[in-house]
């Protein structure tokens, strides 16, 4: 078999382009981290098993480790990197630091980008809509509990409510 | 990091052109919708086409359509969280959008496909497994090896029927639509699986899955249940799919299939028996849970217990037929 050839192709990212050369069988992940040195998009299974690789995908969570580079060319891409706005970070960021929602924190990239996507497209979710929104990413160090009241937090801030994280969540009761 | 073989990509226009790329390339081709089952698959070395190809500039598989005589035809394009949350399909077909819902994780639906979910490969411990993993027992029949290692003196291999929607679109005598070189044909979508782990297809490779037509709405009932360890993520185990037709109240015709208990679909043909003519009462959806332990062939190559899943299988097809009521 000849060796196959780049491709040279702009990606849409985070609003920015990239123009970028590439295997063709490359995948969006390994395109992410390895050609425009945006990292911050994790690989964890990278069989679709774990939810580390989530970016999304014209506004929809998606996993990068599972689709082609090359589909995702005219595409609007938006990973972790994307979500702060300059120095300031979003609502959903500063909600996880708040409350501390991470241990490791190696899941939390997949997960702010999968409830950013909740939280665009439904500004009250209950507690059970966040957990549905979540099954897909895995947090191995600790349960789900203070990333779900983070979710909860980011999105009553997004509202526009004075939302405190409670002390319990905090410094535990 | 696992990463994906090198292989040729193509992106056909039109599936006439699909299917003659396939045909050209014959085993060293494969069809990719959303690459959620071929990827990981790829990735582990278990299925290792040179050309893939891909259907997402075939125009007519990406919608969901009603047709004048009331059937319901979805594009095998159409991602699992279109169909789960698609109002025609919640009002009239609750029991196939709950299958639909049940399939693995938000994320992996939102890039699944109702044709990949129809074709997902079949599933084994012994195979589902890292290539380094398959390489320590000189690998399985299935993929590279000789003997199969769930029932090692069978001539044949026992991988398990995985997806959440063949049972009930097996039980609801769904149709499909395949468009191969000698045009288009349609078939019950029961006829698409055959009782081999390996040859779990009757398809022609070449052969290009378009179309899932699902019956027009009546009076008749389609339910899904599904066994696995975690609500999230997990293939079925046990994947419990009826479909009951009535006339005033008695049952006419029943299909119950049972999912994730053999290589493919299999009939619970006693259960059947003993509801058509009845009416669907407590004491008779017992009986005919309690007919469906025999043709759950259950084996030692999925999650939990392989004796207790047999066991469950007669509590799962009553509930599931309680699900009709």
């Amino acid at each position: 078999m000849t060796e196959p050839k780049k491709v040279l192709a702009t990606f849409q990212v985070n609003g920015e382009p990239h123009e970028v050369a590439f295997l063709p069988h490359k995948t969006l992940l390994e395109v992410l981290r390895e050609e425009m040195n945006l990292t911050g998009t994790k690989h964890g299974c990278e069989l679709g098993e774990c939810g580390a690789c989530t970016v999304q995908i014209d506004g929809k969570p998606i996993l990068s480790c599972l689709m082609l580079a090359v589909d995702a060319v005219g595409k609007d891409v938006r990973t972790v990197e994307g979500l702060a706005n300059g120095a300031e970070l979003s609502q959903l960021q500063h909600a996880f630091a708040d409350l501390g929602a991470a241990q490791c924190g190696y899941c939390t990239p997949g997960i702010l980008m999968t409830a950013d996507a909740l939280l665009a497209e439904n500004a009250s979710p209950t507690r059970d809509e966040i957990k549905q929104c979540l099954a897909g990413n895995l947090c191995r160090c600790t349960g789900s509990l203070t990333i779900f009241e983070a979710v909860e937090l980011a999105a009553a801030r997004c509202r526009g409510e004075k939302a405190e994280p409670s002390k319990e969540s905090i410094y535990g009761s | 990091m696992l990463r994906l073989p090198t292989f040729t990509y193509h992106r056909p226009k039109t599936a006439a052109e699909a299917v003659a790329i396939a045909s050209e390339h014959g085993k060293q081709a494969m069809y990719v919708a959303g690459g959620t089952d071929l990827y990981p698959n790829m990735k582990r070395r278990h299925q290792t086409p040179t050309q893939v190809i891909s259907l997402q500039d075939v125009p007519g598989l990406h919608a969901v359509e009603v047709l004048p005589d009331g059937r319901t035809a979805i594009g095998a394009m159409v991602t699992l969280t279109e169909l789960e949350k698609h109002p025609h399909l919640l009002q009239h077909y609750p029991g196939f959008a709950h299958a639909v819902r049940e399939i693995s994780t938000p994320l992996l639906r939102n890039m699944g496909t109702i044709g990949g979910n129809l074709l997902l490969d079949t599933r084994c411990s012994y195979y589902d497994q890292g290539h380094e993993w398959r390489e320590s027992i000189d690998f399985c029949m299935k993929k590279d090896g000789a003997i199969c290692w769930v029932a090692p003196g069978s001539p044949r291999c026992w991988a398990v029927q995985s997806s959440d929607t063949v049972p009930v679109v097996c039980a609801m005598e769904a149709d499909v639509e395949l468009v191969g070189n000698a045009g288009t044909r349609t078939q019950k979508a029961g006829d698409l699986y055959r009782d081999d782990g390996i040859q779990y297809l009757t398809k022609k490779p070449e052969e290009l899955l378009t179309r899932l037509v699902l019956p027009a709405p009546g009076t008749w009932k389609a339910s899904y249940l599904k066994l696995r360890r975690r609500d999230t993520f997990d293939f079925p185990i046990l994947g419990v799919g009826v479909c009951l037709w009535f006339e005033g109240g008695i049952i006419t015709k029943a299909n119950i299939r049972l999912g994730g208990a053999g290589s493919y679909a299999i009939p619970a043909s006693d259960s059947e028996k003993l509801l058509v003519g009845q009416k669907l009462t407590d004491e008779l959806i017992a009986a005919a849970g309690a007919a469906a332990m025999k043709p759950a062939r259950t084996m030692d190559n999925t999650d939990q217990d392989v004796y207790w899943r047999k066991k469950v299988a007669p509590v799962f097809v009553a509930r599931a037929l309680e699900a009709c009521k």
